[in-house]
């Protein structure tokens, strides 16, 4: 494997496995917090059960979390020296803030794992939200340095150097915010999805009907909210992407050629070398919809951009293709779960809208994975988009697919324990938390 | 500002240095615990830094941080130059910080735990041991920013004698710091006494590795000797921590473990400003004579201000939560 390829791979990697756990670490204390509070209002033992059995989980996954973020922000450095030369001081505030927000959440974090019996019982609550709002803070924070990538600005790029650099106006860049309300919907999704599709599938198996009917309600009304509003908000991120970078959207839709009014593509065969696709739905007038809100607009094809500042376009369309497969999906699911619950259908006799959700457990982190995969893989070959080419970022130190091998391995091997860590938890669920009596830590 | 920065950074390296270089201590002790008291130790350990290893991590963060935004040349040259051992301490440092978490919410206790148990310890030991070595080499002048080879580029900028005893020695202190706290820790005599054994093999180990920095340095014409002897900060510090020492020991006998604590810690700032004082603001020292400043280094103005800014913001949100952190969960002192 060739160092460039490496690196990039690696990147990938690392970011890919960290936004799992992070999305966890943004979203779990949440749902926590509601089981808490429904605890410390009805007195319920099964909802203090209930958290202190998804606390052991964000545990786990909160570490897992902490120690990939470290790699990450050693990772930048250590791949690509020359990208954080430069961008470094300009992109560097969310990073910045967002140390305050870690710290916040892992003192927070330390006072709501151990606080049990001995904090004020609404002070232990409230330190339980704190880890989520300052978790949520921090993925924003993060994501708006990533949108500086995208779209960036704060300062003036002349002759090679970086002038005039104002790292606010960086941070406040024109792709953050719909980039980081995207990102935040998509944590509710994923994560409520995954968390309510275990917890279904436990009742299907009959397996402590109650304690686990408590858990799946919260985490689906998250999940079922969250997948309602993100066709809306990847609108609007679709619409800024047509603006600021032509040759990205170009790629999601595998548009070669510019066109006036342009086709939707559903499915389809990209092949690169004819710059062709076959098999494709065609939607005539959709996508001048959606890039521009207006079904005659022109939207510029990749025959407009020089043959050196094209990215990938197969990965990126078919990456785009399933996040928002898998984003429609997720919407009706949605639907049908609110209208169960306006109609109030006992939620038990479905059974098959229960295996639906069984079925969504990878869905929305499947989505949330392509969806990262349109962004980053349609900047290219840009590392900061129209400024610096990511070959020119990369290490000059050779051998960098050895280092790919070895976190392939770690990032294998710790996802199966914490999977089977998991599978423990969950299998542990009867003897911890079947009777009523309170369960020490 | 860049004062502001500036202390931040050493702050949050030598916050790392004590509170992450206690919880690294811990698992070292337990590697050198005899198997019968070993689950012991592991639970004064977990009670003493499960609630606090997290914020602890934070410190390294921090300084990373203010490392790539605040003086991306020496966060970049260290990248490049030191990427192998830096690769190795992450390693370690996931590897400990998962095997923790995992030992303890694993629901069930079986052989996993012997897998556990192995992570944790080994990399304890390792990763402290490649924070020194990457420490060591900073100073150590082996850095060759004209390597045309990729051993003298990315091999002996920190393969070396000296840059291994900072290592070893840095694993002996934090050994010493971890000993010292869980003396605190514990109200049981016999797990008292057994702490107090550690810190004083910590303390010899200590001593013997830090000769072997000294006898390193000479060899390899680090003027190591002159930083700390013939500069008087370097000198009043390294006296200073003589002193706290013998005091140290005293106190070991009389069991004062609060003020054990403080001044255990304090020694340790001895040690690190003696090192570092003569030749601060230099951050890393090249082979071929230059020297990279912090002064030099510092990012562009608005960027520095900024960084201040949300670091002093940082701070008045952070400490007093901290504080109570650590307050809250401290054994109490009979
Ligand atoms: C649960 C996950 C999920 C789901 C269901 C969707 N997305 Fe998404 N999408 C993401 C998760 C995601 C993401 C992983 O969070 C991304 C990557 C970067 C970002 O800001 O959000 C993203 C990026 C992203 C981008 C690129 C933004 C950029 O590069 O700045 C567009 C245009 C869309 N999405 C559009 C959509 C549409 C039209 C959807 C309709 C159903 C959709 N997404 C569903
Ligand atoms: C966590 C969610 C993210 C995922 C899954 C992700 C995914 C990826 C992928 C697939 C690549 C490789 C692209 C290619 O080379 O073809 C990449 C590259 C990269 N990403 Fe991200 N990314 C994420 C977030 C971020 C954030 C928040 C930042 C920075 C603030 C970032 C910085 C980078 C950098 C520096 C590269 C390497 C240069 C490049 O290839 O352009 N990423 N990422
Ligand atoms: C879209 C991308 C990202 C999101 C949404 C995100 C979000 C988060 C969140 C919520 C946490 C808290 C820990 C947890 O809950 O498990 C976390 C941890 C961390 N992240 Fe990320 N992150 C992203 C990418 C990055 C990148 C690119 C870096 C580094 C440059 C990074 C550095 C860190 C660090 C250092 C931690 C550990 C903090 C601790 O010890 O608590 N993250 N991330």
């Amino acid at each position: 494997m060739d160092d460039f390829l490496a690196a990039r791979s690696q990147m990938a990697l690392s970011l890919g496995f960290h936004i799992i756990f992070s999305c966890i670490g943004m979203v779990m204390p949440f749902f926590m917090a509601v089981s808490h509070y429904k605890w410390l209002k009805t007195n319920d033992e099964g909802y203090k059960n209930l958290t202190k059995a998804w606390s052991k989980g964000v545990a786990i996954f909160f570490a897992t979390g902490a120690v990939s973020g470290t790699m990450l922000s050693f990772e930048l450095g250590l791949l690509w020296p020359k990208f954080m030369e430069h961008a470094g001081p300009i992109f560097g505030m969310p990073f910045s803030l967002e140390g305050t927000a870690f710290f916040i959440e892992a003192i927070a974090l330390g006072f709501f794992l151990y606080g049990w019996n001995k904090l004020n019982k609404w002070f232990h609550w409230f330190t339980g939200m704190v880890v989520g709002v300052s978790g949520l803070a921090s993925g924003i924070l993060v994501v708006a340095a990533n949108a500086w990538m995208n779209a960036p600005t704060g300062f003036d790029f002349v002759n090679g150097k970086y002038l005039n650099i104002d790292p606010i106006q960086a941070m406040l860049n024109k792709a953050w915010f719909s980039q980081a309300l995207h990102m935040c919907l998509a944590a509710f999704t994923a994560t409520g999805f995954a968390v309510a599709g275990v917890h279904a599938l436990m009742i299907l198996r009959n397996q402590n009907k109650d304690f686990h009917l408590k858990a799946f309600k919260i985490a689906a009304v998250f999940a079922c909210i969250g997948a309602l509003l993100q066709p809306l908000s990847g609108d609007i991120s679709a619409k800024d992407v047509a603006k600021r970078q032509p040759a990205k959207l170009a790629a999601m839709e595998a548009l070669y050629k510019t066109e006036k009014p342009a086709p939707l593509l559903i499915g389809g065969i990209v092949n690169e070398k004819d710059k062709t696709v076959k098999g494709a739905i065609k939607i005539p007038g959709a996508l001048s919809f959606l890039a521009h809100g207006d079904f005659k607009a022109e939207v510029k094809g990749l025959d407009q951009i020089h043959a050196n500042e094209q990215p990938p376009v197969a990965i990126t369309h078919y990456a785009f293709q399933i996040m928002v497969g898998i984003g429609t999906l997720l919407m009706f699911i949605s639907l049908i779960y609110f209208f169960n619950l306006i109609r109030k259908k006992p939620l038990l006799e479905k059974r098959w809208l229960l295996k639906l959700f069984v079925l969504a457990i990878p869905l929305g982190y499947l989505a949330l994975e392509a969806g990262w995969v349109v962004t980053e893989v349609g900047r290219q070959p840009w590392i900061i988009y129209g400024i610096m080419r990511t070959k020119d970022a990369v290490t000059p130190m050779p051998g960098i697919a050895y280092s790919f091998y070895i976190f392939s391995a770690i990032y294998f091997s710790l996802s199966i324990i914490v999977t089977f860590l998991l599978y423990r938890q969950i299998k542990m669920v009867p003897v911890l938390y079947n009777d009523k009596s309170i369960v020490k830590h | 500002m860049e004062y502001v920065v500036i202390t931040f950074l050493c702050l949050g390296i030598l916050l790392y240095f004590l509170l992450g270089g206690a919880d690294f201590g811990a698992g070292i002790i337990e590697l050198f615990t005899s198997a019968n008291n070993r689950s012991k130790t592991r639970k004064t350990m977990y009670q003493a830094i499960g609630p606090v290893w997290e914020a602890n991590h934070m410190w390294l963060i921090i300084a990373i941080v203010i490392l790539f935004v605040g003086f991306p040349h020496i966060y970049t040259t260290m990248s490049v130059y030191l990427h192998i051992p830096l690769l190795i301490m992450l390693i370690g440092i996931i590897a400990r910080g998962t095997a923790f978490v995992f030992r303890h919410y694993d629901a069930i206790k079986d052989d996993m735990h012997w897998i556990y148990n192995r992570i944790f310890r080994y990399s304890s030991f390792i990763t402290p041991l490649f924070l020194g070595i990457i420490a060591g080499s900073l100073i150590s002048g082996h850095i060759d920013t004209n390597a045309k080879d990729f051993s003298s580029a990315y091999i002996y900028s920190w393969l070396n004698w000296f840059s291994i005893s900072v290592g070893l020695f840095t694993v002996a202190l934090c050994g010493f710091l971890a000993a010292i706290y869980l003396i605190g820790e514990t109200s049981e005599a016999y797990d008292k006494r057994r702490f107090i054994k550690k810190a004083e093999y910590m303390n010899i180990a200590a001593v013997v590795f830090g000769a072997m920095v000294f006898i390193a340095a000479q060899l390899d014409n680090i003027p190591l000797t002159d930083w700390v002897f013939k500069n008087p900060v370097g000198l009043s510090a390294i006296i200073l921590a003589s002193i706290s020492l013998i005091l140290l020991w005293y106190l070991l006998i009389k069991g004062k473990t609060q003020v054990l604590r403080i001044l255990a810690g304090f020694q340790v700032t001895m040690i690190l400003l003696a090192i570092s004082y003569a030749h601060f603001p230099n951050f890393i020292r090249l082979k071929n004579g230059d020297a990279i400043s912090l002064f030099e280094a510092i990012g562009p103005e608005k960027t520095i201000y900024s960084l201040g800014m949300a670091l002093l913001l940082g701070s008045i949100l952070i400490l007093p939560f901290l504080g109570y952190l650590f307050y809250k969960f401290q054994k109490k002192e009979e």
